[in-house]
């Protein structure tokens, strides 16, 4: 019997731990201070108090999705597996947020617009079909064994996935405005404006946070699949 | 250029031919879609206005169905012989097995649209004959962007184990734009189309199926390639 070298379980880099404790505590910051200084606006009252998750999530979800296009070029391209599992673990983390932005968005339009669901809310509608769009992709994946095979189909459908983006929002729209019922509180005034944008960065720290976990399981996960085609190649030789 | 255009006739005579001779798969699927057509009547109510007003939104969605169930097939017979490992080793580019497969998937679909359209003509009371044209062109460009990423996704799909339910998941999201403008042409176009309207998405189409004909094109390499 051969013994097996064992594949080195891969490091989580060290900047992660501390990042994510910096990144919960400047999430508790920015929602306390929005929450506590905003002023209860006019129409909604404190309802209007989930657009600061609601919409940071939204954006977080559209950056996500940017980094699964980006990387799934870059894949193509250099063929580095580490491209595709982390734009897989973007991927992920995207769906959390654009289904979390969804369902917090339904929440606010029940009393706001009088319903869970809004046809004729450009963004909300295209928002859901971006959700469909990534969850096949991570569908596809799960069902892909061959990892390089999995990894150039996933970043095929990756990039026209994202192509895909905008047509999607400009066809809802314009088919909306033909429809045309009724338009959406589109600004936001100004005592609301930083807390919106501070959310948004903390937002992004959690996507970052998030996605380099993930990121770091793809890999073990990866890591234990090579251990194991090592062990099967040499004979056998299974310690468990 | 010339050997390309060989290549893909080549793809495109050899998937066409198979299905003449067993026409297992056009049968079914017509069969279907006219089912299809009947149950949105059951579903829909005897109500003929209201299925007038809802004939398009009917129409292609059973266009969408229908090829889905086709997609899959198109990759059957090179994956049962295992003879997709032959087709990708001749020489030449690997794309012209995707030209040549969409080809023969517009040619499929567009067939069974052939029977489609006076079937719903006649269950739903639509009268084709004012704007017949127009309607011609809007079926057709609906089908050559359906069909490309139908083409490309079920490349990928028709060798996984979930392929009944991976390639709707992958395809339909997709094809958000595609059904509202062909729906929203097709219906101004069934009404008369007074306003023009149906000028606008016919006008998406054209741009939703230059850009993903040439996305799948490019990409299909990719996903193909073992």
């Amino acid at each position: 019997m051969t013994s097996v070298q064992r594949v080195p379980r891969p490091h989580r880099p060290r900047w992660v731990v501390p990042f994510a404790a910096f990144a919960v505590l400047f999430f508790i910051g920015t929602q306390a201070h929005g929450l506590l200084t905003s002023p209860p606006e006019l129409d909604m009252g404190h309802l209007q108090k989930i657009l600061y998750v609601h919409v940071p999530a939204a954006w977080t979800a559209l950056v996500a999705y940017l980094i699964v296009f980006v990387l799934s070029i870059l894949y193509l391209w250099r063929r580095n597996e580490r491209h595709d599992l982390l734009a897989a673990s973007a991927a992920e983390v995207g769906v959390v947020f654009n289904a979390l932005a969804i369902a917090l968005g339904s929440i606010w339009g029940r009393p706001t617009w009088g319903v869970w669901w809004a046809w004729w809310d450009a963004r909300l509608v295209s928002t859901a079909v971006l959700l469909v769009i990534y969850v096949g992709y991570l569908a596809m994946r799960a069902f892909t064994e061959d990892t390089e095979r999995r990894a150039r189909w996933s970043a095929a459908v990756g990039i026209l996935g994202f192509l895909n983006a905008y047509i999607v929002y400009m066809s809802v729209k314009w088919w909306r405005t033909l429809h045309q019922i009724q338009s959406t509180p589109e600004t936001v005034d100004s005592p609301y404006k930083l807390a919106m944008r501070t959310n948004a960065f903390a937002f992004l720290f959690l996507m970052i946070v998030f996605i380099a976990l993930r990121y770091h399981a793809a890999r073990v996960d990866r890591a234990a699949d090579e251990r194991d085609e090592e062990e099967a190649l040499s004979g056998g030789a299974v310690h468990v | 250029m010339a050997r390309e255009i060989g290549r893909v006739t080549a793809v495109l005579w050899k998937d066409l031919t198979a299905e003449r001779r067993t026409k297992a798969n056009f049968n079914s699927v017509v069969f279907l879609a006219a089912l299809t057509l009947l149950l949105f009547g059951f579903a829909l109510g005897p109500d003929t206005e209201a299925l007038r007003e809802a004939a398009a939104g009917v129409l292609w969605l059973t266009i969408l169905f229908s090829g889905v169930l086709s997609f899959n097939r198109s990759y059957d017979q090179e994956l049962q012989g295992g003879a997709l490992e032959t087709l990708l080793l001749y020489p030449g580019d690997r794309r012209a097995i995707f030209v040549g497969k969409f080809l023969a998937n517009l040619a499929f679909l567009l067939l069974v649209e052939a029977v489609l359209l006076p079937t719903a003509a006649i269950l739903y009371g639509l009268s084709l004959a004012d704007s017949l044209g127009p309607l011609l062109l809007v079926l057709i460009l609906g089908t050559i962007g359906f069909a490309a990423l139908g083409t490309f996704y079920a490349a990928m799909a028709s060798r996984l184990r979930a392929r009944e339910v991976l390639l709707p998941l992958l395809l339909f999201p997709m094809m958000v734009p595609l059904l509202v403008a062909a729906v929203e042409s097709t219906s101004a176009l069934l009404g008369g189309d007074a306003l023009g309207n149906s000028r606008g998405w016919i006008r998406l189409l054209v741009v939703f199926d230059v850009i993903f004909s040439v996305a799948a094109f490019l990409a299909f390499d990719y996903v193909i390639e073992e």
